[in-house]
């Protein structure tokens, strides 16, 4: 069992209203579910209480987002991604391996290493609570989506979700999944696009996405390659300390590789927040503004059908009017979301903007405070040697 | 003025054209530029005679049956498979004139390392013995530097000369210097690994990073093993190593026995055995030889280990240089796809920030590599020698012990013949036990000469170990250093252009 509960920052800029403030203060990991407490503070009369908070689990914000994404009112809108299922495999593998191999390391060493491990424990434990407080805050800050009855009950209902979550799924099903299966045939292979920005859009997220995709995984082979720098500085500085133990070569000083191990330890968790982090965020962004177009898409195939049927109705002079409501209640729809799409993608492009900003410039401050960290002290040992 | 003496070493490579008919076994040829300097020093005056073993060794060049090292040593022949082979189907190698290795062999080595390979330099301390000093000042330089020298030292005919070698030939100098010495205890560098897969790729001309990383290895390798040799002051005078070292043509022997590491751990591990079989065990009266080798053991062990987890680092920085030249790709990628004007520029300038610190990473694992993990491979395998020189104390006391068991027996026989009428016989005893006991002060002051010379040896070794550590983690940090620093100034470049998305 492990609890967290700290500040943390944000790597997505956000407007906080005051009127509903969100956060998640502490999380409970229990084997393999992790338990979130969300807090809100609020000053809308639509809410029972001003202050209060609930437990929820990882599939509580899945069946939220599901059903946000379902609902036709909101098919205009950008939906926040879901959040991504918490993933300890990797950290739990390896303390495994560690366990395995404990015999050919040094206490010391093995020491070491399992702190090391406890600590990538902790940052995926942390960054899979920031990952989703963003997503609550991100419908916090939304004029719209904030109103959402099920987004109040999310946060308000304090009894357990998951009946309300069956309830869901029979509903929908894998409708939702079905439709995304599809829903590149449908942008690519199209419906001719009327509309300038929408065409220039289109094609941009298309690209953008795949070359996002490709940078989030390298970010993160890059990250993975700093931690075995840092794993490789352990296992040198205890085998230093062993032979510093009965031989005067190695000496003590060189602690200085154990310090050097630190710092390449959050040199890699810096950049993996930093970088890796909010590729991988604006890489579910962007699927999530993909997915409005092809919603939008599909909105004008249903219209240009409508138009068809009407055609055919008129040729018949069967019908006609309920085609033609049909062909207006279309006509309204595509117009409607195209209208908010427009103002969706406007914003989303500045929020990117924003937080890719925000982010370089911080982990641009932080390698170099680490790297003069570094200097610092290989300098400090460098002068103790030689004067030695 | 007393005088003492510098020699400068500096090996570079160079690979030449063989006519295909030639089945030759090895066509690198290594260029050793020694330049002997003379300067005034502090030290007392040289004396280099006194410090001689050298006229003793003859008489230890053993035809003795019993030598271990004799059958240890690989007999190769022209026709080896162990000798490197030039592939007759493939085209000659052509010539590749290379000037300094760091410019031209591995380009990547950065100029911020450019200092730490051209002009290392290894202070030696002195050598306490009978009163003289004996200061050998060995630096590498480039070529073109070797200029500034004064008068020669007796030891050398010229005071700057060059001469081409083969690495076949730093094996049959090492194999020479280990049949003349290591079984009398001098601890005599082992020569570097011979590797049949990186040479036969060399060979076919192949001009790729792996077959150039393989030369530089393989010449930073020799230029260590040479200096090490010289450094020893009894190696040093050894007429083999003098006419390695000086003459312009080295005498091609028919068979020339080359001696690997392998071959080095043969030998040990027979002596090993001989001391295992000895059916009186040893009492050490010394405990100081006891503690040693406990010490030494030790030491393997961990140097091994560390070498392993030196590997390790060497290999995941390569790694990490490779992800990030991919990851800077990536991201440049990125920036061309970005329509936002500022943030596109900002991804192209973390492109090109990525890509610089690529090229740290790979700088940073070369310098992993030749500094810190050559080092550890080297004296894993010089313990290797110091172990040999214990196993053959062991086994110079064996002989010794034999001797007088032999003796003993002799004497028994001897005496029994005194009552018997065979004056022939008595005579021949006689003369038996004669030879005999001057074979048993002969076992019993090589014992104490063996025990002697190690005792002497472990001492220069050690201080020699430390010295080269310290200078050698120096280096690296210092290397460590220069890539941080180097970080700062990119990360510093780059932040005003982060700053700079509006």
């Amino acid at each position: 069992m492990m609890a967290f509960s700290s500040l943390r920052s944000v790597s997505v800029d956000l407007n906080h209203d005051a009127s509903l403030l969100i956060d998640i203060p502490d999380a409970l990991c229990e084997r393999d579910k992790v338990k979130f407490t969300v807090h809100t503070k609020t000053t809308l009369s639509s809410f029972q209480k001003p202050d209060f908070s609930v437990p929820r689990q990882h599939e509580d914000f899945i069946w939220l987002h599901d059903t946000l994404v379902e609902t036709e009112d909101y098919a205009g809108l950008i939906i926040p991604p879901a959040p991504p299922k918490p993933d300890f495999d990797s950290p739990r593998e390896k303390m495994h391996k560690l366990g395995e191999g404990e015999a050919t390391m040094t206490k010391e060493e093995y020491t070491k290493m399992k702190q090391e491990l406890e600590a990538e424990y902790l940052a995926v434990f942390k960054k899979t609570v920031q990952v989703h407080e963003i997503f609550l805050q991100r419908l916090s800050s939304h004029p719209v989506l904030s109103k959402d009855r099920n987004f109040q009950i999310f946060l308000e209902y304090d009894q357990d979700l998951s009946v309300r979550r069956k309830n869901a799924k029979e509903m929908f099903g894998g409708f939702f999944k079905n439709m995304v299966k599809s829903a590149d045939e449908v942008l690519i292979s199209g419906v001719k696009e009327v509309d300038d920005f929408f065409e220039q859009e289109k094609t941009f997220l298309l690209d953008y996405y795949s070359k996002i995709k490709d940078s989030t995984a390298k970010a993160e082979k890059m990250t993975r390659a700093h931690k075995n720098i840092a794993d490789d500085y352990i296992h040198i500085s205890a085998t230093l300390n062993s032979l510093a133990a009965d031989d005067m070569t190695a000496n003590k000083n060189l602690n200085i590789i154990l310090s050097l191990q630190k710092v390449e330890g959050r040199v890699a968790s810096d950049q993996d927040l930093k970088l890796t982090e909010l590729l991988r965020y604006y890489m579910r962004d962007i699927q999530a503004a993909k997915d409005l177009l092809y919603r939008r898409a599909r909105a004008l195939a249903d219209y240009e059908n409508s138009n068809k049927a009407l055609d055919k109705a008129r040729l018949k002079s069967k019908d006609i009017p309920q085609a033609e409501e049909h062909q207006r209640q279309c006509l309204q729809k595509f117009d409607k979301l195209s209208e908010s799409g427009k103002k969706e993608l406007t914003s989303f492009k500045g929020r990117r903007v924003v937080a890719f900003r925000k982010n370089f410039i911080e982990m641009a401050e932080l390698e170099i405070k680490h790297a003069k960290n570094s200097v610092t002290l290989l300098q400090g040992c460098i002068e103790l040697l030689k004067s030695n | 003025m007393s005088l003492c003496t510098e020699l400068v070493l500096d090996i570079t490579y160079h690979q030449v054209k063989a006519p295909l008919f030639l089945v030759a076994q090895d066509l690198t040829l290594f260029c050793i530029c020694v330049n002997v300097q003379s300067q005034p020093a502090s030290l007392a005056a040289e004396d280099i005679s006194t410090n001689s073993n050298g006229p003793k060794q003859d008489s230890l060049f053993d035809d003795d049956p019993e030598d271990l090292f004799a059958e240890a040593t690989e007999e190769v022949s022209l026709d080896s498979p162990e000798r490197d082979v030039l592939l007759s189907d493939g085209p000659s190698p052509a010539i590749t004139p290379i000037t300094p290795p760091t410019s031209v062999i591995t380009p990547r080595i950065g100029h911020t390392h450019d200092d730490m390979f051209t002009h290392s330099s290894f202070d030696e301390i002195e050598e306490e013995e009978g009163g003289d000093s004996f200061d050998i000042h060995i630096s590498v330089s480039d070529p073109e530097k070797v200029g500034e020298y004064m008068t020669s030292m007796s030891l050398f005919k010229r005071s700057e000369f060059a001469v081409k070698r083969r690495f076949s030939d730093f094996l049959g100098l090492h194999s020479k210097l280990a049949s003349k010495y290591l079984h009398i205890g001098y601890i005599v560098p082992p020569a570097p690994e011979k590797s049949i897969v990186g040479m036969t790729k060399v060979k076919v001309g192949k001009e790729d990073q792996s077959s150039n990383e393989f030369v530089e290895k393989r010449r930073s390798a020799l230029e260590r093993y040479l200096m090490r040799t010289v450094k020893h002051p009894i190696l040093l005078k050894d007429p083999d190593v003098l006419q390695f070292l000086e003459s312009s043509e080295l005498p091609r022997a028919v068979s020339t026995q080359a001696l690997s590491s392998a071959g080095l751990l043969r030998m040990v591990n027979k002596a090993a055995d001989a001391v295992n079989k000895m059916t009186i065990k040893m009492n050490e009266s010394d405990a100081w030889f006891e503690e040693k080798q406990q010490h030494f053991e030790n030491l393997d062990v961990q140097l091994r280990k560390l070498h392993t987890s030196v590997e390790s680092l060497v290999c995941h920085r390569k790694e990490l240089s490779v992800n990030t030249a991919q990851f800077a790709k990536s991201a440049a990628m990125l920036g061309n796809s970005e329509d936002h004007t500022a943030l596109s520029r900002a991804l192209s300038q973390l492109a090109e920030v990525e890509e610089k610190i690529d090229q740290l990473h790979q700088d940073q694992a070369n310098a992993d590599f030749y500094l810190f993990s050559e080092l550890l491979g080297d004296y894993v395998r010089l313990l290797t020698a110091v172990k040999g020189v214990f196993d053959h104390r062991m086994k110079t006391w064996q002989k010794w012990q034999d001797s007088q068991m032999l003796l003993q027996k002799k004497r028994e026989a001897e005496a029994k013949l005194q009552f018997t009428n065979k004056p022939d016989k008595l005579q021949q005893a006689k003369d038996e036990i004669k030879e005999l006991e001057g074979k048993v002060q002969q076992g019993e002051r090589d014992f104490e000469q063996i025990s002697k010379t190690i005792r002497k040896e472990v001492s220069r070794f050690e201080k020699e170990r430390v010295k080269d550590f310290k200078t050698i983690i120096i280096k690296y940090l210092e290397s460590l250093v220069q890539t941080q620093q180097q970080l700062i100034k990119y990360w510093e470049a780059f932040l005003p252009e982060a700053k700079a998305i509006s």
